[in-house]
């Protein structure tokens, strides 16, 4: 499926801004299950500073704010072909060691919620099966909602809190599976919803490894696999390591974001 | 402790007579009025008053900027058993910049199971950024300051491997300057290797590193991370000798994809940046973010080629105190041959069986954290009251793999000048090392810490130790 995206996110600042970076995440992975056909990330308001791959193999723009600017604006735009390939990524050749993640975060440390989250399945002696009841139990106990959490929410509070937007569900997911004893990543992306061209905001969700099959992804809030329809920006530990932005400023100016995405075929 | 017990000496060899690298020394000493060597010793304490060496200590409300003493009784090493030292230590540090490569890329020591996966797993120092990135020339730890201790008059120990940010190397070039100016005629009779290239030397190994944004003459800097450290003197000290700038992070920020600092032509891009700043402090957009210490986006320009950071970061995985039991395995593994400096037995308190031998023989034992340094939150067990010996440990029960242990080693003793004669004090020494693509470079001797009470083990400044002009003979 040819996918064409744009993306556009612009932040305003209600005072001049002496200093103000932001990290990108913005590039399309080169996989198996999608390959970029053009990709193009232009900034109105500041600079491109660095360009290199980090250690999850994400592609990483370093932006400068123009100092003295009052917003800049960042444009990801182009075209994804993508192939389904049933949620499926295989293991790279390179890049960390599976024990990585397993390894919990801020973000992912289970507490009593998703200890009894991850028990709830543990008869389960099949691992795919397992990440499937899994995903079903997430969806059920913690309803989509975007008023309940915020970028800092921790899986076990999502889950103690019984609502969530993409980013709490992949959390929880990522969580329950560690504590489980099955290595899992956090996926920053974008999902084309059917039937609509403007999307609300990036998506995001987890995968789990598999033994024999590879990085198996979960899609809790959608209740899917990743299909034809998604395109992968970037995979990390959790939210902070895959984030599309992440950015520091020096001063008191506050910031309001508007953010523009359409992906259609 | 045993006060009959007998430690080597590296002097003293009997009555009457000294050890061969002492000879030329003490028949100088022989010849010295003791009123006049005494005022000469308050003297050096006037002289470092002046030029300002002070560190300060951690936890003490009172006298915040401290006076390390000064002996003047030189710590002395045969050029014999300097060729055999420095042979060691460079291999060491070889094996340690070839360990953290690996670590941070294919992992090939972990998959061979030589060391255990949990130990850089679960490790504080593991830095997950630096995974997948090679730094200029290879070079991780630009400078160590490898710890090593005597027992006996060819039984050298590695006690530990400094390879984050190893400080004390000011006290190294501000004690033969001392004692050169006290003493000149000394040093026309004893003939002495120099130290004072270090800061040259140190110059050309950073530069020898540069990134590969780099054109032209490399242009390094020191950042510190502000007055309040402990070793700001020797940060600024280092600046001054390499005739670079000494900056703090608000100094420096990304311009034209270079990492730059404010000079009065406006930002000028900054090569290699020697730094005196914690990884977990030194880029708030890729680590701690509350850090008002670093610099935002180095971390990015850093994996983008456009800058050397000195150490590299993460470099710390190979200096944990759990990482050195291995630390043998480790030099084999990397060398293809023995190590040649010994490691003192450790006990992984991990381990339920060393746990229980260390809780069985706590009295005997010398424990340290896993992370620690400085000599803050160890545990002396033959000096320590049955209280203490109680209250530590609760401390390792609760978390056993914080907590190493190793046996008290008898350290061997260089005289001190006290109160008009000699008398025997335990020492260690910790030589500074230089990395480039280049080679290893190691400046001959090095800082030698004193227990200035009699019968103390622990040497370290922050807890009552001295230091002492450390001397390679020129044979």
């Amino acid at each position: 499926m040819l996918l064409h995206i744009s993306h556009t996110t612009k932040y305003a600042y209600d005072q001049p801004v002496d200093y103000a970076l932001q990290q990108l995440r913005l590039t399309p992975q080169v996989l198996k299950c999608q390959r970029i056909v053009d990709w193009k990330i232009t900034v109105d308001g500041g600079t491109v500073e660095a360009f290199y791959t980090d250690h999850h193999g994400n592609d990483v723009h370093l932006i400068n704010v123009d100092a003295g600017g009052v917003s800049v604006s960042i444009t990801a735009a182009g075209s994804v072909e993508t192939t389904d390939t049933a949620g499926i990524v295989p293991l790279p050749k390179s890049g960390p060691p599976l024990w990585y993640f397993s390894q919990t975060t801020a973000l992912t440390t289970p507490g009593p919620a998703i200890g009894k989250l991850a028990s709830e399945t543990a008869s389960e002696t099949n691992n795919l099966n397992r990440l499937h009841s899994l995903s079903r139990l997430i969806a059920k106990q913690v309803s989509y909602g975007k008023d309940g959490t915020y970028v800092a929410t921790t899986a076990e509070e999502a889950m103690q809190g019984g609502v969530g937007v993409c980013q709490d569900h992949a959390h929880i997911f990522i969580a329950a599976a560690r504590a489980g004893g099955i290595p899992a990543r956090y996926v920053s992306g974008y999902l084309m919803m059917d039937g609509q061209i403007d999307q609300d905001a990036s998506h995001a969700w987890a995968e789990a490894f598999v033994n024999g099959l590879g990085w198996v992804g979960f899609d809790v809030s959608n209740s899917q696999s990743p299909d034809e329809r998604y395109v992968r920006l970037a995979v990390g530990r959790d939210y902070h390591d895959a984030a599309p932005f992440s950015g520091m400023r020096v001063g008191n100016a506050k910031e309001t974001m508007i953010v523009n995405l359409q992906v259609q075929q | 402790m045993d006060k009959n017990k007998q430690f080597f000496d590296e002097m003293i060899a009997g009555p009457d007579t000294v050890t061969d690298p002492y000879i030329g020394y003490n028949k100088w000493f022989a010849e010295q009025d003791p009123d006049h060597l005494t005022r000469k010793s308050q003297e050096a304490e006037t002289f470092f008053r002046r030029s300002g060496i002070t560190f300060n200590v951690y936890g003490q409300a009172e006298a915040q900027e401290r006076l390390i003493p000064f002996d003047l009784v030189p710590r002395i090493i045969a050029e014999r058993e300097w060729a055999k030292l420095s042979k060691g230590i460079a291999q060491r540090v070889t094996a340690i910049n070839a360990f953290i490569h690996d670590v941070y890329n294919r992992q090939e020591i972990l998959r061979a199971g030589v060391v255990p996966y949990d130990l850089v797993a679960k490790n504080d120092a593991f830095l997950p950024q630096m995974m997948g990135f090679s730094p200029p020339g290879k070079v991780y730890t630009h400078i160590v300051g490898t710890d090593i201790v005597r027992t006996g008059p060819d039984d050298f120990f590695v006690l530990e491997d400094n390879a984050r940010t190893p400080s004390g190397v000011s006290y190294m070039l501000e004690n033969r300057e001392t004692m050169l100016q006290m003493f000149p005629e000394l040093f026309s009779r004893v003939r002495v290797k120099p130290v004072n290239s270090y800061p040259d030397s140190l110059h050309r190994a950073l530069c020898d590193c540069a990134p590969p944004a780099c054109n032209g003459k490399p242009r390094v800097a020191v950042l510190t991370p502000g007055i309040h450290n402990s070793a700001y003197f020797e940060h600024s000290f280092l600046a001054d000798q390499m005739g670079v700038e000494l900056v703090e992070g608000h100094d420096l920020r990304v311009v034209d994809g270079r990492i730059a600092m404010r000079t009065t032509l406006g930002y000028e891009p900054v090569d290699v940046l020697y730094r005196r700043i914690d990884d977990e402090y030194l880029d708030p957009l890729s680590f701690n973010p509350d850090s008002m210490l670093g610099v935002p986006g180095i971390m990015d320009i850093y994996r983008a080629g456009g800058i050397t950071i000195a150490n590299a970061p993460g470099a710390g995985i190979a200096d944990d105190k759990a990482i050195y039991s291995y630390m043998p395995e480790i030099v084999e593994f990397y060398t293809g041959e023995k190590a040649i400096l010994k490691n003192v037995e450790t006990f992984r308190c991990a381990e339920p069986d060393a746990l229980k031998y260390t809780l069985d023989n706590l009295h005997e034992l010398v424990v340290k954290e896993v992370h620690g340094s400085g000599g803050y939150g160890m545990l002396v067990g033959p000096a320590a009251s049955k209280q203490e010996l109680e209250d530590f440990a609760a401390k390792l029960r609760a978390r056993p793999a914080n907590y190493i242990a190793q046996p008290t080693l008898s350290l061997s003793t260089v005289p001190i000048f006290t109160d008009s004669e000699l008398a025997p004090r335990h020492v260690d020494l910790r030589p500074y090392v230089l990395v480039s693509p280049n080679g290893i470079n190691i400046t001959p001797g090095g800082l030698t810490r004193v227990a200035l009470t009699e019968g103390s083990l622990v040497v370290n400044s922050s807890q009552g130790g001295g230091t002492k002009d450390t001397w390679v003979l020129e044979e």
